[in-house]
């Protein structure tokens, strides 16, 4: 089975076999933008993400080792102290509980926390709480949205000096925010809740979309960067050959991002319920695979599109078909098995 | 020489790292040995268990919080907590903006207070002082011949504040062992029973102290200095300076004149009425005491006496901090029990070990036994990141979190990515014909570039994180940039050096179908004769040449693997004999 797909590579490598990512590229183009648009219209229509306490502010408690997972006890516990609340009790893994309440004082927290080891009858460290104040999820939005303006600015500027050109900078910030809208689409529609963590999770995928790309428009550059001399391919011919030659890169590149992440995931949310681990790995489960997929359809299309009007690639394009012509006209045969 | 070149180079490049591993192995060592560092790193509270909790500063006024507040404010807490017994409490700020604040175990509601409390210092008349230690209990002062209040005080100074209990609590009181029970704060209309702790080269004080009668509010700022002599020369003395605003300065001057007549009465310089001293204390705590030499009428009292740069600096920013009353407002406050921690630690590592697994049979699979090099570098990699955690765990007190452990599983996948963009631009080289000791080289010359860029951008990621995240992103954004770091030299100093050699042994150079290099498989152009045998510059195009006569079929795909200089020369050919390719199907 590796042979055959070391033979995919292979066909892929030379061209034998070829999907024509660059040439699709409206379609492409289209369906992101419906996607991008039904990312931003979702939360719109839906009325906000599935926001964690983090972002709402209040109580949270963890009662692992439970002996029962009834919720009514649960409850019962916070009502004995806070009459009339309606805490949101939920079982959330194995033998833990989960209880979170509206923002309480600090006598409050206490006497809940000794409330409920006596009711599920754990041990007083087997109890965790965490407050929240009501203005802390605003700091981390704001941070977060800081966090990326600044990383967005100073990736553009990096691999605008890397690639020596602005057109394959702007393709890769592209491509990294259409894997950001649509990531985010996904938590909406899905309903998955959004904790600072998933946001951390979210940011790093930003950085594995763009670090995607970079290894592809390195093939690109590398593909493209003595193409004046030759007549072989047009340059949106030689784009889409890198895609294809760097397509076995980028699934073996996913897989092996996205194990480690995907044990985190299962093992996360199959033992411990929410929580850092869980919340983290599903935001990069998610938008591993969106990142690997827009560097393919989004970013090396859109680079091929923004470069095609130049002169001198308009006129390399002439020569090329001018040469096929003759080729064809020469062997009266079909020129070229690569596509046009 | 050429070809025992880079085999040379690689193995001294192999010995550097293991320079590397073994210095830093022998620096964990060497701490182990003192008893400062461990093997295990340091765990952080949501994984040991303990409370954190994430103070956000608000400054009377609505003003905007400085840095330089900000590390007053941490100073301050720090204070307060290790004075509430606390032990291995972590203060510290972030992101320049927030105070964080964790502690093991779960601590007291007076503990909670006193942190979230703001700074509160003021000025109070001395009315009796005394040797810090606690007056042994024989030789305390007889019931009967204890102080009595004759009258209603008539001012700050007067004597007829020290009430009968006020004074026996003076005597009790022991400076060097301070007792806890200050987490009431004092009633700033009432005298206050407190000590000055011991400093460098000064003993404890202890002091009766008359009612507040001017506020920290009222310092407008301070400053500290070399003291000028009379002569107007600068002289090795340090002084710090205080500037009081109009309604302290007034103030001032009402108290100094009071002061500065019990400091006339008992002889000036010699005299010791401890009356004339005016004590500034912060949360309850004398910071200094100093005598009033003068009337001040201008608002800038000048204290000096024994201070060093370090000393006038640290009061000067005291008093700055008085001056701007700073409370805290908790933004996030966790309890976590240690047995939450364990279990979420244990189930990541198993994550992460599963995680890990899985790359090395998706390793081995597709790349067959260059997939033992990917397992090997991880193994390193891993390495290098352990003994950089510890290490910093002893020198920075860095601690491993819950979202760490995630930032370093996420890695693996990470790290595991450099070698596959390696090894493919390999398998690149050798379908392109080459030997597999030169496509090892021409692939590095790439790949290089390529892995370099890509974690250029993970890096930067990093330290974006790691700079303006909240909460528990620290962690994580540091770990990933730790494996970042790790993962660029274990590319180059472990995988790429390892397969220089490896590609010189039979069963790689060979392309032996299990090394996962196998020309054949790779649809290499059989341009390769054995190991050992290379293509030389000068067989080239008549190889090119004789191939494409032979063997239609490969001509294309050998022409792209063309130097340029090549691939100009077949073009012309081509134009020559006209295009044979036009009928060609490529791949074999």
């Amino acid at each position: 089975m590796a042979t055959s797909f070391a033979n995919f590579g292979n066909e892929l490598y030379t061209g034998k076999r070829s999907y024509d990512f660059v040439g699709s590229k409206k379609i492409w183009f289209l369906i992101a933008a419906v996607l991008v648009a039904l990312s931003i219209l979702l939360p719109v229509v839906k009325g906000g993400f599935n926001l964690g306490i983090e972002f709402r502010g209040g109580s949270e408690f963890t009662v692992s080792n439970v002996k029962t997972t009834d919720a009514s006890i649960g409850e019962k516990a916070v009502e004995d102290v806070v009459a009339g609340s309606v805490p949101r009790v939920a079982n959330v893994a194995g033998n833990t509980m989960r209880i979170q309440t509206d923002k309480l004082t600090e006598d409050e927290t206490l006497q809940i926390k000794a409330g409920l080891t006596d009711a599920y009858g754990v041990t007083d460290n087997e109890v965790t709480s965490t407050f929240i104040g009501p203005t802390w999820g605003a700091d981390v939005t704001k941070q977060a949205l800081l966090g990326l303006a600044i990383f967005v600015g100073l990736a553009a500027v990096l691999m605008a000096l890397y690639f020596r050109t602005w057109k394959m900078s702007l393709s890769a910030i592209v491509g990294m925010l259409v894997t950001m809208f649509i990531t985010a689409g996904v938590y909406a529609l899905s309903d998955f809740e959004v904790t600072p963590s998933a946001i951390i999770g979210f940011l790093t995928v930003l950085s594995y979309s763009l670090y995607d790309t970079v290894v592809v428009f390195d093939k690109i550059r590398e593909n493209t960067a003595d193409l004046q001399a030759s007549t072989r391919r047009t340059f949106a011919e030689e784009v889409n050959l890198a895609v294809n030659q760097t397509l076995v890169r980028s699934i073996n590149t996913m897989m092996v991002a996205i194990l480690p992440v995907g044990a985190i995931l299962f093992i996360g949310a199959g033992l411990l319920g929410a929580g850092t681990l869980r919340d983290l790995s599903l935001a990069l489960f998610v938008g591993i695979l969106i990142g690997t997929a827009a560097t393919i359809f989004i970013a090396a299309p859109l680079y091929a599109w923004l470069r095609q009007g130049e002169p001198e690639l308009v006129k390399q394009a002439e020569r090329v078909a001018h040469r096929r012509a003759q080729a064809a006209a020469k062997a009266d045969s079909p020129a070229e098995p690569a596509k046009a | 020489m050429a070809r025992t070149g880079p085999k040379n180079t690689a193995l001294r490049v192999l010995v550097w790292l293991g320079v590397i591993l073994a210095v830093m192995t022998a620096v964990l060592a060497g701490g182990n040995m003192a008893g400062q560092a461990s093997w295990a790193p340091k765990l952080a509270l949501d994984l040991e268990g303990g409370t954190q909790m994430i103070l956000a500063p608000k400054v009377e006024g609505g003003s905007d919080i400085t840095e330089e507040q900000l590390n007053q404010a941490v100073a301050i807490i720090r204070q307060r907590v290790d004075g509430s017994g606390v032990a291995e409490a972590e203060i510290s700020t972030q992101s320049g903006r927030n105070v964080v604040v964790s502690l093991p175990g779960t601590p007291s509601k007076e503990t909670r207070a006193l942190i979230q409390a703001s700074a509160d210092m003021n000025f109070r008349p001395v009315l009796q002082a005394g040797p810090g230690a606690a007056v042994p209990a024989e030789s305390r002062t007889p019931e009967d011949q204890l102080p009595k209040p004759t009258a209603e005080p008539a001012n700050g100074s007067d004597v007829n504040w020290i009430t009968p209990e006020l004074y026996k609590k003076f005597e009790a009181l022991d400076c060097d062992n301070p007792s806890q029970d200050k987490l009431e704060r004092s009633d700033p209309a009432q005298p206050l029973v407190t000590c000055e702790p011991a400093s460098e080269g000064r003993p404890a004080i202890k002091y009766i102290l008359g009612p507040v009668e001017v506020k920290g509010s009222n310092i407008s700022g301070s400053t500290f200095q070399l003291q000028r002599g009379a002569q107007g020369a600068v002289t090795n003395e340090w002084a710090v300076n205080i500037q009081f605003n109009d309604e302290g300065t007034a103030k001032f001057k009402t108290v100094t004149e009071r002061l500065n007549k019990f400091y006339a009465e008992a002889g000036g310089e010699t005299g010791s009425d401890p009356r004339s001293q005016f004590a500034i204390v912060l949360d309850d705590q004398v910071i200094s005491a100093p005598r009033s030499q003068a009337v001040i009428t201008d608002g800038r009292p000048q204290i000096t006496g024994g201070f060093t740069e370090q000393s006038a600096k640290a009061l000067s920013d005291q008093l700055r901090f008085g001056a701007l009353p700073i409370s805290f407002e908790i933004q996030s406050d966790q309890q976590i029990s240690a047995t939450l921690g364990g279990e979420q630690l244990r189930m990541g590592l198993l994550a992460g070990l599963i995680g890990l697994l899985l790359v090395v049979v998706y390793s081995l699979f597709q790349y067959r036994a260059l997939g033992l090099v990917t397992v090997a570098s991880l193994v390193v990699a891993g390495a290098l990141t352990f003994l950089a955690i510890d290490i910093l765990g002893w020198t920075e007190n860095y601690r491993l979190s819950l979202a760490g452990v995630a930032g370093i599983i996420v890695a693996i996948g990470q790290t595991a990515d450099s070698f596959i963009v390696y090894f493919e631009r390999i398998r690149d080289e050798l379908r392109e014909g080459r030997g597999l000791v030169s496509a090892v080289e021409n692939g590095w010359k790439r790949a290089k570039r390529t892995v370099l860029a890509s974690k250029a951008v993970n890096l930067l990621a990093a330290v974006v994180l790691y700079f303006v995240a909240v909460g528990n992103v620290r962690g994580f954004a540091f770990t990933l940039g730790l494996t970042a770091l790790a993962d660029l030299l274990v590319v180059f100093m472990f995988t790429h050096p390892t397969l220089q050699l490896l590609a010189r042994t039979k069963f790689f150079g060979e392309g032996h179908p299990l090394s996962g290099l196998d020309p054949k498989s790779l649809g290499a152009v059989p341009l390769y004769r054995g190991a050992g045998r290379f293509r030389t510059p000068a067989d080239k195009p008549a190889q090119v040449a004789a191939l494409r006569a032979k063997n239609t079929g490969a001509a294309a795909e050998a022409e792209r693997r063309m130097t340029i200089a090549e691939r100009r020369l077949a073009e012309r050919q081509e134009q020559l004999a006209g295009s044979s390719k036009s009928s060609s199907k490529e791949g074999n």
